[in-house]
C-alpha cells in the first residue's frame, strides 16, 4: 500500500460497457475489447502507450490535441484514437514515421505558446506535456519564441489551495470537461475562440466564480496550468500511501502522497469504489488542520476546570482518570460512569471503546454520537428489513431512473455522490426532491428536479403516507413484489391504514403544506420507474418522527418492489466518515457488534468467553440519559472520544450544566474543542492521518485507513484507550489494529470473513462479508430480507409538540454547507474558511420585511429554551415561515435554540424543527457573550498548562 | 391598361439601390392615372444587372437594368412598342443570353415572384414534390434521392440519399432534419438568394427530408449577417404553418413536420456541421470529433441529417419531376445541376446554375465578361477561402467533383472568384493563414496555434527572411495543418497556400 510515487495509470478514456466484444490487432498484437472502446484504451490495456494530451480516462474523448494519431489500414487519414472505436478485424498502426512527423509538427506547434522554464515549474517530473515532449522525440522549436503567445498571461491565486497559471495552458479542455462531466458544476468554460481560446471561470476569478473547489479540474490538468498550491510550495511526493477520507459518509478512497512523514496532496484513488477518482474541497485540500499549531500533542490533567492545564505523561494522564473513575464508582455505584465513542474514529477504536465500557466499567453505558443523527435509520430499517444500513452501492445511482431525495442536500454534504446523482440526472433519470429548502438539486446548471416538494419542516410522515396513499389507492404498487416478499398480514393491516382518506394528499395537505396534485404526480413517477431509489438524510432522521419516517422510506420501497438490485434501494446519506461502522461495532447501550441485543444469552456468552468477563444483561444509558443524570447528580464520569457534545448535542443550557456537573471528565481529542473545555483530563488524539484502522461508509462499505505520519501525541487513539483500559485493570494488549479487527470477526457474524490481508487484496468490502459472501455485499436483501419477509410498519402521523404558534411563529431547521464539516473542528482550521466564515441565518424575503430586517443586520433568535444572534440572509431558498441556519461555528450557537424533544424510538434530537420567533438585535446574546469569555478563559488556562515534573 | 412592375427585395438588389428606384417608381405610378402595381420580388440572381426592373404588361414580360432612380420617369413614360429603343432595355429575360445559356432548376423560380406569395409558388409547381411525397413510405423517398445522384452541397459533396438512409434506418424516434444555411465562404450567395427569392422551396424540401427519415422537426441555422433572408424564412415558415405545409397534419395528412429558425452569432466554423450542432444546442461552436456521425448522433445526441440549403432545396424538383430526370443531367458521379456564384474581381457577376460538366473557362467566357477592372484574370479561388487558386491552365478542368480534386482544387460550394493580374500570391496565401487564424474554434491545435504560426512565418517569407528555412518549415506546417487538424477549416487551409506556391512560385521568390 506504501509505493514510490508516480502518476496512476491512465487508459486515456473512460471503459465501456458493452457485452459484444470486438476484435483487432494495434502495432501486431491481438486485442479483444468490448464494442464501443478506443483504439487508445484499447492499446493501453495490453501495454501500448499512444502519446496523448487532451485524453484521460475520467472523461470522455475529446480530440482536440491531435497527438494521438494513428493509422489504420484500409482507412483515410490519420485517425484520433482517443475517438476512433475498435472495430471487428481492425489493424492499427500507432508509431509510423508519417505519425511521428505529425506528431512532432503538433508539439513543435505546442511548446512555440509555452514557457521554457521546465526546471523550475512545479510540476517538473509530472507534467504530460514534458512526457509527451520526450515520447515525439521533440528537438527544436524552428518557429521561436517571437510570435504571438500567452506566456504574459496573469496568474489567478484567487483560490487558497490552487493557481491558475494561464500561461502554461494547452487548452485541452481536460479542466473544462472534468467539472462538467466529473463533478458537473460547469463553472469553468473556454472562452474566446481561435488563439484567443483560455480557460476560464464564466469572466471572473475562481473564487468568485461558481467554482466548488472540488479539485477535478486540478486533477485533470496535464500540465502546470492547475496546480496545488501545497505542490507548488513542496514540490513533487515521492511516495504514496493508500486511505480513506475522513470526512462524510462517502468514505472517499484517497493517495496521501508524501515527502517523508509531510503530506503534499491527497488524490484521489481512482480504484476507490466510493468516489472512482473524485473527490471534494475538504477530502482533497482540508487536511491542512492534522498539523495545525492548535493540536495539542501532550496529555493533559487538573483538579477543576478553573485550574490550568497541566501537561503530563501518557501513564499520569490515564492513571489520573483511572483513579477518579474507580473512586466515584465506588461512592456512586457501577452505573455512575460511562463513554461515548466517535464516528470519526476508525472501527477498532470504537469497538475498544465498548470493550473498556462492558467489559472495564462493568456497564452498558456506551453510547456513539449515531444517537444524534442516524440511530433512527438503524432503527426503522431493522424494524422492516431486518438490517440497519443501506441497501446499496453508490455506484447503483447509474442505474436509476427516478431518485428521490429527502431531507438531504448532497450538493453540500456529500459532494461525491452528488456528482455521481448529477450525472445521472444529466443522462436523463428524473428527481424529485422533499425538502423545506430549495437545495441546490432542485435547480442548478443541467439540473432540474421534476417535483421539489417543500413539505413543512415536521410533516415528513405525512409527507410519505401520502405517497405511498396515492401508490396504493390508485393501484401502481408492485403486488407481486409484496406477495412474494413481505408479510402478508402486516401488509394488509398497513394497506388498510393508508388506503383510508385521512391519508390522502388532501387531507394532509395542512400539515405537509404541499400541493396535494404536485405530490399526486411524484407519487406516480416514483411508482412507475422501472429502478427507483430513496435517498435520505438525516433531514428525514433528526425529528420526533425520525424512526416513523424511515420507515415510512422502506414501506415506500417494498411497496413499489424497490429492493434488491441495482438502481433501487433505501439510501440512507450518512453524515460521517464512519457512523455506519461505529453502529455496527456495538457503540449502542443495548447492543453488541453486529446490531445484537444485550438479553440474548448467547450472543454475550460469546463476548464473555473472548473478554473473560460477566457482562451486564441490562442496556446502559444513551446519551440524553447521561446528560439528564449527570444534572441529577447520578452520573459522574465520561469518557468522551472525538465528539464534541458541547457544539454538537441539542439544547446547549442543558449539555453545559451536565458538564459542568462532572467530577471526571475525559475527553480525547485532537483539539481543545468546545467539550474540553469542560474537561479535568485531555488525551492528545491522533488524525486519520496518524493511525492505522478501518471506517465503513454509507454502503456498508469497510475501507482501510493508513498511517501516514506518526501519531503527533506517541499514540494513536486505540493505544490512548488501551492505556486509559489498562490503567483500569482492564487488560488489553493490542500490537496493531488488524488484530482488533481479527476479534471483531471472530465475534461479529456479518464480518467474519473480513481481515486487513482481504481489503489490501480487494481495497474495499461491503459486508456482510463472511462464508455467504466471502468479497462481501455490494446489493442488500436480493432474493429475501435480512428478516426473511419484509415487514410495513404502520406509521401513523402523530405531530411534534414542537409547533409554531403566536409566540414562536417561525420554524427553525438546520443543514450544512460545503466546505465547513460538522462542528467545523478541522474545517474551521483550514482554508475552507474562506467560502464560509460565519453561520447565517437564511430567512425569506416576507419574513424579513414583516420584522423590518435586512440583509446582514444582527437578529435574535428566540426558542422556548434558548436565545441567539445570527447575521440575517435574505433568500427565497427558505419559503415563508421556515428560516434556516448551519452549526459549523461555536460561536454560533445553533443548538442554544435546539429543544430536548427526540425521536420517540431512539432519542435522536429534533434539531430540524425548533419554533422560534426572530427580531432585529444589535448585538450577540447574552449566551453568546458568555460563550465568548468563557473560551477566552479556557485558552488563558491552556496557554498557562506547566509542563508537569 | 394594368401594369406589373417588378423591382427585386433582395439583399444584392437593395445594396446597389433597388429600394431608391422602387420608391422612385411609386412616386411615378402615383401621378399617373392607369392600374399599375409594384412587386417587390426576389432577384433572379444577375447581379450585375442589378438595379434590376421588369415590366409585365399584357402578359409580355421585360427588363430594365442597372438602372439609376433617375432612369424610372423615362421609362415608365414609353410606350411598349419604344422601349426596346431604351438603353438598359434588356427584353425578356428567359431570353436574355446569361440566362438562357443557363439550365435553373433550384433556381427556376427565383426572382420571378413575390417570394412569399403562396399562391404564386403553387402556381409554379410549388408543393408538387411534397404531395408526392407525401404519398410514398420513407424508404422510397430516400431512394429517390438516393438514385438522383443528388451530393451535398455544402462542400463535401456526401451522397444525400446514403445520409439519409443512415438517418432512416439509425434506431430511436426522435430525429432531427437541420439545415446549415451558415453561408460563410467569400464570394458565395446562393443559399442568401435562395432564401431570399424562393423559401418555400427549402421549407418544402425540409418537410420531404423529415418524412424520408422519419423527423418532426427541423431546424435552419442561418448566419445573423443575413436579416433580410431572416424575415422572409420567418414569414414564410408563419404562412406555410397557416397554411397547412407545416405543423400537425401537412396537407391534410396525418404527418407532422415543425420547422424553427435559429441564428448563428457570427462564426464561420459554424458552418462546419458539427459545430453548428453545437452552436444549436446552444453552446459555444466548436468542432466535433467524429465519429459519431451526426447522422447517427447528431443534435441533442439523435440521429440528424445535416444538409445544406441547396442540397435540402433540390429535393421538390427531385421529387416532383423523378431521381432520373435530375440524373440525366451532369456526369460521372457529379449529377443535376452546379450552382456557381461569380464573384471578386468579375464584370457580370452573379448566380449561374448549369449541368456539372462544364469547364470553369467556358463558364467565365458565356457569363464572366472579364474582370471588372478591364486587366487579364490570373488566378481563380474556387470552392470558397480554404479552396485552391487555380492558374491559367486549369481553368478547362470540368466542374466535377471528382476532376477539381484530380486539379488539387475543389467545387466546394461553388464559390468563383476571381484575381486580376495585379494580385500578390503570397499576399494571398498570407490570407488563407490568417483567415483561418481568425475563423478558427480554437478546439485543435494544429488549426489553432498552427493558423497564427502559419501567419507569422508567411510574413517572414513576405520579408524574405531566411527564406528557405521559412519555406521548408511552411511546407511542414502545412502538412501538420493538413493530417492533423480536426475538421476541414484546419484541413484545408494549407490548399490556397500551396497552391499559390505552387502555380505561381514567381511571388515568393
Amino acid at each position: 500500500m506504501l509505493q514510490y510515487y508516480e502518476p496512476e495509470k491512465d487508459y486515456g478514456t473512460p471503459p465501456v460497457q458493452s457485452s459484444e466484444m470486438v476484435s483487432a490487432n494495434i502495432d501486431g498484437v491481438s486485442i479483444e475489447v468490448p464494442a464501443g472502446t478506443s483504439i487508445m484504451r484499447a492499446a493501453a490495456l495490453v501495454g501500448i502507450k499512444v502519446p496523448k494530451l487532451c485524453a484521460t480516462d475520467s472523461i470522455d474523448a475529446f480530440g482536440s490535441c491531435r497527438i494521438c494519431l494513428v493509422e489504420i489500414e484500409g482507412r483515410r487519414g490519420y485517425p484520433a484514437s482517443c475517438t476512433t472505436p475498435v472495430e471487428e478485424g481492425m489493424q492499427v498502426q500507432t508509431q509510423t514515421p508519417k505519425l511521428a512527423k505529425i506528431r512532432n509538427g503538433v508539439m513543435e506547434l505546442y511548446i512555440s505558446d509555452h514557457p521554457l522554464d521546465c526546471l523550475t515549474c512545479p510540476t517538473n517530473g509530472d507534467c504530460e506535456l514534458q512526457d509527451t515532449a520526450g515520447e515525439v522525440g521533440l528537438r527544436e522549436v524552428r518557429y521561436g519564441f517571437e510570435g504571438e503567445n500567452h506566456l504574459a498571461a496573469e496568474k489567478d491565486e484567487s483560490n487558497p489551495y490552487f493557481t491558475f497559471d494561464p500561461s502554461k495552458c494547452i487548452v485541452c479542455s481536460r479542466c473544462v470537461r472534468a467539472c462538467e462531466e466529473t463533478q458537473g458544476t460547469f463553472a469553468l468554460t473556454i472562452e474566446g475562440r481561435g488563439f484567443d481560446s483560455k480557460v476560464s471561470a464564466g469572466g471572473v476569478d475562481f473564487l468568485n466564480s461558481e467554482c466548488v473547489s472540488c479539485g477535478a479540474c486540478v486533477d485533470a490538468c496535464p500540465t502546470a496550468t492547475l496546480t496545488e498550491n501545497s505542490i507548488i510550495e513542496h514540490g513533487k511526493p515521492e511516495h504514496t500511501v493508500l486511505t480513506t477520507c475522513a470526512y462524510c459518509g462517502v468514505g472517499c478512497g484517497f493517495r496521501a502522497e508524501l515527502k517523508g512523514e509531510q503530506v503534499v496532496r491527497m488524490t484521489p484513488w481512482k480504484e476507490g469504489k466510493a468516489n472512482e477518482g473524485h473527490a471534494c474541497v475538504k477530502g482533497r485540500f482540508a487536511f491542512g488542520y492534522a498539523t495545525h499549531p492548535d493540536r495539542i500533542t501532550s496529555p493533559m490533567i487538573r483538579d477543576s476546570i478553573d485550574e490550568p492545564w497541566r501537561k503530563v505523561s501518557w501513564d499520569q494522564a490515564v492513571n489520573f482518570a483511572a483513579q477518579r473513575f474507580r473512586k466515584i464508582q465506588q461512592e456512586y455505584g457501577r452505573n455512575s460512569i460511562g463513554a461515548i465513542s466517535s464516528s470519526r474514529c476508525t472501527n477498532e477504536e470504537v469497538y475498544l471503546i465498548q470493550k473498556l465500557v462492558r467489559a472495564g466499567f462493568g456497564n452498558n453505558n456506551v453510547d456513539t454520537c449515531a444517537r444524534v443523527c442516524h440511530s433512527p435509520t438503524g432503527f426503522g430499517l431493522k424494524t422492516t428489513l431486518g438490517e440497519s444500513a443501506g441497501t446499496q452501492t453508490f455506484a447503483s445511482v447509474a442505474k436509476t431512473d427516478v431518485a428521490i431525495v429527502m431531507g438531504a442536500n448532497p450538493t453540500e454534504a456529500h459532494p461525491v455522490f452528488a456528482s455521481r446523482l448529477k450525472r445521472r440526472l444529466r443522462e436523463g433519470a428524473k428527481l424529485i426532491v422533499i425538502d423545506p429548502r430549495k437545495i441546490e438539486l432542485v435547480s442548478s446548471p443541467h439540473i432540474r428536479a421534476d417535483y421539489h416538494l417543500p413539505v413543512n419542516p415536521g410533516a415528513n410522515v405525512a409527507l410519505l403516507n401520502a405517497l405511498a396513499h396515492v401508490i396504493v389507492t390508485e393501484n401502481l404498487h408492485d403486488a407481486e413484489f409484496i406477495d412474494q416478499r413481505c408479510e402478508s398480514e402486516a401488509f394488509s393491516e398497513w394497506q388498510a391504514f393508508i388506503a383510508d382518506d385521512s391519508q390522502s394528499p388532501e387531507s394532509l395537505e395542512q400539515a405537509t403544506g404541499v400541493d396535494p396534485q404536485a405530490l399526486r404526480e411524484a407519487a406516480r413517477l416514483y411508482a412507475s420507474a422501472p429502478n427507483g431509489a430513496i435517498y435520505y438524510g438525516l433531514g428525514v432522521t433528526e425529528h420526533s418522527q425520525g424512526s416513523t419516517a424511515v420507515m415510512g422510506i422502506a414501506n415506500l420501497a417494498m411497496l413499489t418492489g424497490n429492493l434488491g438490485r441495482e438502481g433501487v434501494g433505501v439510501n440512507p446519506m450518512r453524515g460521517q466518515n464512519n457512523v455506519q461502522g461505529s453502529c455496527d461495532m456495538g457503540s449502542f447501550p443495548h447492543e453488541l457488534p453486529g446490531y445484537r441485543h444485550l438479553s440474548d444469552a448467547a450472543t454475550r456468552a460469546l463476548f464473555e468467553a473472548e473478554w473473560q468477563v460477566d457482562l451486564d444483561p441490562e442496556p446502559g444509558m444513551r446519551i440524553p440519559n447521561m446528560f439528564d443524570a449527570a444534572v441529577d447528580g447520578q452520573f459522574r464520569g465520561l469518557y468522551c472520544q472525538g465528539e464534541d457534545v458541547a457544539q454538537s448535542d441539542p439544547n446547549t443550557h442543558h449539555i453545559e450544566a451536565a458538564l459542568g456537573a462532572l467530577d471526571c471528565l475525559v475527553v480525547q481529542d485532537i483539539f481543545l474543542n468546545e467539550t474540553a473545555k469542560f474537561a479535568h483530563v485531555f488525551l492528545p488524539g491522533a488524525s486519520f492521518l496518524e493511525k492505522d484502522g478501518t471506517f465503513i461508509n454509507a454502503e456498508r462499505r469497510i475501507s482501510s485507513v493508513r498511517k501516514v505520519m506518526s501519531p503527533l501525541s506517541g499514540k494513536a487513539d486505540w493505544e490512548a484507550t488501551m492505556a486509559f483500559a489498562n490503567a483500569l485493570g482492564c487488560d488489553m494488549n493490542y500490537q496493531h489494529p488488524s488484530e482488533i479487527m481479527d476479534e471483531i470477526a471472530k465475534l461479529t457474524p456479518t464480518f467474519h470473513g473480513v481481515s486487513y490481508s482481504l481489503l489490501d487484496e480487494l481495497g474495499s468490502i461491503q459486508w456482510p462479508c463472511n462464508e455467504l459472501a466471502p468479497e462481501g455485499t455490494p446489493t442488500m436483501h436480493v432474493d429475501e430480507f435480512v428478516r426473511g419477509k419484509g415487514y410495513f410498519a404502520v406509521t401513523e402521523f402523530v405531530p411534534t409538540e414542537e409547533r409554531a404558534n403566536k409566540r414562536f411563529p417561525l420554524l427553525l431547521t438546520t443543514g450544512r454547507i460545503l466546505s465547513q464539516y460538522n462542528v467545523g473542528a478541522q474545517t474551521r482550521r483550514t482554508e475552507n474558511s474562506t467560502w464560509h466564515e460565519e453561520d447565517l441565518l437564511e430567512i425569506h424575503s416576507h419574513d424579513a420585511q414583516e420584522r423590518g430586517i435586512n440583509e446582514g443586520d444582527w437578529v435574535g433568535i428566540q426558542s422556548r429554551v434558548g436565545t441567539t444572534v445570527l447575521h440575517a440572509h435574505i433568500s427565497d431558498r427558505v419559503k415563508p415561515g421556515v428560516i434556516y441556519t448551519t452549526f459549523h461555528h461555536p460561536v454560533s450557537g445553533a443548538n442554544v435554540v435546539t429543544t430536548d424533544n427526540s425521536d420517540w424510538a431512539t432519542n435522536c434530537p429534533e434539531y430540524k424543527v425548533t419554533a422560534v420567533q426572530v427580531s432585529k438585535v444589535n448585538e450577540p446574546s447574552a449566551w453568546q457573550a458568555r460563550q465568548q469569555k468563557f473560551d477566552r478563559r479556557q485558552h488563558q488556562l491552556l496557554k498557562q498548562a506547566t509542563e508537569d515534573a | 391598361m394594368s401594369q406589373r412592375f417588378f423591382i427585386p427585395r433582395d439583399t444584392t438588389a437593395v445594396a446597389v439601390g433597388a429600394n431608391e428606384v422602387a420608391n422612385t417608381l411609386a412616386a411615378v405610378l402615383s401621378e399617373q392615372v392607369s392600374e399599375a402595381t409594384i412587386v417587390r420580388n426576389g432577384s433572379r440572381g444577375a447581379f450585375w444587372l442589378e438595379p434590376l426592373m421588369e415590366i409585365e404588361t399584357q402578359g409580355e414580360r421585360v427588363g430594365f437594368g442597372p438602372l439609376f432612380p433617375e432612369d424610372v420617369a423615362d421609362i415608365v413614360a414609353l410606350s411598349p412598342a419604344d422601349r426596346t429603343e431604351h438603353p438598359k432595355y434588356l427584353g425578356k429575360l428567359e431570353e436574355h443570353p446569361w440566362f438562357a445559356g443557363q439550365q435553373r432548376l433550384t433556381f427556376a423560380r427565383s426572382g420571378l415572384d413575390d417570394p412569399l406569395c403562396l399562391d404564386a409558388y403553387l402556381s409554379r409547381h410549388g408543393f408538387d414534390g411534397l404531395e408526392h411525397a407525401l404519398h410514398l413510405p420513407p424508404e422510397d423517398i430516400v431512394d429517390e434521392v438516393t438514385r438522383s445522384g443528388l451530393r451535398g452541397r455544402g462542400g463535401a459533396a456526401f451522397p444525400a440519399g446514403i445520409k439519409w438512409n443512415t438517418v432512416l434506418q439509425a434506431a430511436g424516434d426522435e430525429k432531427y432534419i437541420a439545415c446549415n444555411a451558415d453561408e460563410g465562404d467569400s464570394g458565395t450567395f446562393a443559399d442568401r438568394l435562395l432564401m431570399e427569392s424562393d423559401p418555400y422551396m427549402l421549407i418544402e424540401g425540409m418537410t420531404i427530408a423529415g418524412l424520408a427519415v422519419g423527423a418532426q422537426q427541423g431546424y435552419i441555422y442561418l448566419r445573423s449577417e443575413y436579416p433580410h433572408a431572416w424575415e422572409v424564412m420567418h414569414t414564410a415558415i408563419a404562412k406555410a404553418e397557416a397554411a397547412g405545409y407545416l405543423g400537425e397534419g401537412i396537407c391534410d395528412s396525418d404527418r407532422q413536420f415543425h420547422l424553427e429558425l435559429r441564428l448563428g452569432a457570427g462564426s464561420y466554423i459554424c458552418g462546419e456541421e458539427t459545430a453548428m450542432l453545437e452552436s444549436l444546442e446552444g453552446r459555444r461552436g466548436v468542432v466535433r470529433a467524429k465519429p459519431p456521425l451526426p447522422a447517427i448522433e447528431g443534435l441533442f445526441g439523435k440521429p440528424t441529417v445535416v444538409n445544406n440549403v441547396l442540397t435540402l432545396a433540390a429535393i421538390p424538383t427531385i421529387m416532383a419531376g423523378g431521381a432520373e430526370a435530375y440524373a440525366a443531367l451532369g456526369q460521372g458521379r457529379s449529377l443535376g445541376t452546379i450552382t456557381l456564384q461569380l464573384a471578386g474581381n468579375i464584370k457580370n457577376g452573379g448566380l449561374v446554375e448549369v449541368p456539372y460538366g462544364a469547364t470553369l473557362r467556358a463558364i467565365l467566357d458565356q457569363f464572366g465578361g472579364g474582370t471588372r477592372s478591364g486587366r487579364p484574370i490570373r488566378a481563380i479561388q474556387v470552392g470558397g477561402p480554404l479552396g485552391a487558386y487555380l492558374p491559367e491552365p486549369l481553368w478547362d478542368t470540368p466542374l466535377d467533383y471528382e476532376a477539381f480534386a484530380a486539379a488539387g482544387g475543389m467545387l466546394g460550394h461553388g464559390g468563383v472568384v476571381v484575381f486580376d493580374d495585379t494580385v500578390d500570391m503570397a499576399q494571398q496565401a498570407r490570407f488563407a493563414m490568417a483567415f483561418c487564424a481568425e475563423e478558427s474554434c480554437g478546439k485543435c491545435t494544429p488549426c489553432r496555434v498552427g493558423s497564427v504560426r502559419g501567419t507569422e512565418v508567411m510574413d517572414r517569407i513576405i520579408a524574405r527572411e531566411s527564406l528557405d528555412e521559412n519555406m521548408a518549415l511552411l511546407d511542414d506546417l502545412c502538412e501538420t495543418m493538413e493530417l492533423g487538424s480536426l475538421c476541414a477549416m484546419g484541413g484545408l487551409t494549407p490548399n490556397p497556400v500551396r497552391s499559390a506556391l505552387q502555380y505561381f512560385p514567381e511571388d515568393f521568390a
